[in-house]
């Protein structure tokens, strides 16, 4: 039973890690990283860590996968261009990918950690679920956690300052919806004279 | 199943992950394999404090989760202000950094 749902909670993660890749569209790319994170979700339970799997699924395949939703319908899905500056990238990067995977898998084969191929030990009945972890992050690794907060406030402030400054110091009417795709960054503007450089 | 296989498969993760990474040139989709490099190395994270039995493995992954956050933060914010400028969504046009 947990040899299945192994495999097919496997089959889940790398076919839509797969999909993140080769889809066309960066749409369907978020949509197969939800299927991704759901498997990973399950492979954390039979792992027997129920926190970090419901971490995983509300953080996640919850918030930061709407944040992602959000913005690829705010940019837009738009083609990758045809262009390569690097000739023949579309055949080396898989190689290159592939002897990544070559070079994890010697050191995982030739690994000296005996306890590798089993199961684990027998771990306690309240092996890595809520209580535990608070307790760890509450009481032994207070610091840690401390620290990624203060984290998550900068990167809260960042994303303001990033994406924020045009509206406060930008050209007029640039809070009116609509006006930025008015006009091409490339097309002669009548009345502006046609420097083609754009606004920065 | 044993700890091996976990080890594998998150290896597999991590090697599709870097190839996204090399192939493709939207900066969303990158920001999408970089959380698939993450994530792999989660999964290993996770099944190595399986394999000792040991619960503080899951608390690195727990923080690895938040650096991702504020990683995805970071990153859509860059791409929203890039866009506002009205500059290719393209990391092979965006190249004026390069020396």
């Amino acid at each position: 039973m947990e040899a299945v749902l192994f495999f097919v909670a496997a089959i889940g993660a790398l076919g839509g890690a797969i999909g993140v890749v080769a889809m066309r569209n960066p749409f369907y790319s978020v949509l197969a990283l939800i299927v991704h994170l759901f498997s990973l979700a399950v492979l954390f339970l039979l792992l027997s860590s129920a926190f970090v799997a419901a971490a995983q699924v509300v953080v996640y395949a919850g918030a930061v996968m709407v944040l992602y939703v959000f913005v690829v319908a705010y940019v837009g899905g738009g083609e990758e261009s045809a262009w390569e500056p690097i000739p023949g990238q579309q055949f080396i990067a898989p190689l290159l990918g592939i002897a990544i995977f070559i070079e994890l898998a010697v050191a995982v084969l030739a690994s000296s950690l005996l306890a590798l191929g089993t199961d684990g030990p027998d771990v306690k009945a309240g092996f890595g679920d809520p209580a535990a972890i608070g307790h760890l992050l509450l009481e032994r690794f207070l610091v840690p956690f401390e620290a990624s907060s203060i984290l998550l406030l900068l990167a809260a402030v960042g994303a303001i300052v990033l994406a924020g400054r045009q509206a406060v110091d930008g050209t007029p009417g640039a809070g009116s919806p609509g006006t930025p795709r008015e006009r091409e960054p490339g097309d002669p503007a009548p009345g502006v004279p046609t420097t083609g450089a754009p606004v920065r | 199943m044993s700890i091996e296989w976990y080890i594998v498969l998150s290896s597999l993760l991590f090697a599709v992950g870097a190839m996204g990474i090399l192939i493709r040139r939207s900066p969303v989709v990158i920001l999408l394999c970089l959380e698939l490099m993450l994530n792999a190395g989660n999964l290993a994270l996770v099944a190595f404090s399986r394999m000792v039995g040991n619960q503080q493995g899951q608390i690195f992954a727990l923080v690895v989760m938040v650096v991702a956050a504020c990683e995805v933060v970071v990153g859509l914010g860059l791409i929203v202000a890039i866009f506002r400028r009205k500059l290719p969504l393209d990391v092979d046009e965006l190249r004026e950094l390069r020396g």
